[in-house]
């Protein structure tokens, strides 16, 4: 498998992440500054967390119009899978690659923890070693993760099935009390129509062994590399 | 020329910012505040004279970055 990995001013989860695809397929990603005109000829292109331009304007919004995000929305476009974690999601949903937009955590606080994740499908191509349905636990480490889109969109989302993950308690319950920043519907993560874009706040490049806590991050990657390899 | 935007948060978008705000300054003994919102203001300096073509510029300034319309209203003022 092919990777490449977009690093932007102020991306500090790439070097985890590349960790983690290196763990799986046994081949480093390349890393793409984001000053570059073109991502090489690759199998997946993954937007990492981080605080890209340092979040200026708005979380993502400088980085969406970085040089090296024409070539990504044109390979996107093509057909090559994206997956943006935390900032790289935020950079896709300003990008109009994702819908919706992540704002301020409604609690304001910048937060750090472990999170359960309900799984909600498992026919895409990063989620088929999970089991639908399944709880996973995974960190996340953000301020600005609350997902908003208005009735109309959100609406589309889940009348298309497009999302990824919800916040949920660790029996797998999706309420109020285990939304943890205000997101819409408990969206943690959303796809595109096609399901070979992801965006996710999360971060399951930090649970990929048990030295960090867990593994639950890990069938993420497998996934990927099952259906690229 | 100078456009003066203003960037502020559709109507039915939660400001939890904004309503942040409104706690303290209650908390600081104003009374009245019936509600917050928080926005952004933002001056550029065009060199372009024209004011039609500057509007058309702020626009596409506004429209491509400054604002993100699924949350975000904008509006503007040109002063020479």
């Amino acid at each position: 498998m092919k990777a490449s990995v977009i690093v932007f001013p102020a991306s500090n989860c790439d070097r985890d992440v590349a960790v983690a695809l290196q763990a799986v397929s046994g081949k480093a990603p390349e890393m793409i500054w984001h000053g570059d005109a073109d991502v090489p000829d690759c199998d997946l292109i993954v937007l990492p967390g981080g605080f890209s331009y340092g979040d200026y304007l708005r979380s993502g919004a400088l980085a969406a119009h970085s040089p090296v995000m024409r070539s990504v929305i044109e390979r996107a476009h093509a057909g090559v899978p994206v997956l943006g974690i935390c900032n790289g999601f935020q950079v896709l949903a300003e990008s109009g690659l994702l819908p919706g937009v992540l704002m301020r955590n409604a609690g304001l606080k910048f937060i750090c923890k472990d999170v359960h994740l309900k799984v909600e499908r498992n026919d895409t191509l990063f989620a088929s070693a999970y089991k639908k349905g399944r709880t996973i636990k995974v960190p996340v480490a953000h301020h600005d993760g609350n997902f908003f889109a208005d009735e109309e969109t959100l609406k589309m989302i889940e009348g298309e099935n497009r999302v990824a993950f919800r916040y949920c308690d660790e029996r797998g319950e999706v309420s109020d009390a285990s939304n943890i920043n205000g997101s819409r519907n408990n969206i943690a993560g959303v796809y595109d129509k096609t399901g070979k874009i992801l965006g996710m706040m999360p971060h399951p490049e930090r649970m990929i062994s048990p030295a960090l806590g867990g593994e639950q991050g890990l069938p993420l990657f497998r996934s990927i590399l099952d259906r690229l390899h | 020329m100078k456009a003066r935007i203003h960037v502020t948060l559709k109507q039915g978008v939660l400001d939890p910012q904004g309503k942040a705000i409104s706690h303290t300054l209650e908390a600081l003994g104003f009374n009245g505040v019936e509600k917050v919102r928080q926005g952004k203001f933002i001056e550029i300096e065009l060199s372009e004279t024209d004011e039609k073509k500057a509007v058309e510029q702020v626009e596409q300034m506004c429209k491509k970055l400054l604002a993100n319309m699924v949350i975000e209203n904008y509006d503007y003022k040109l002063v020479s």
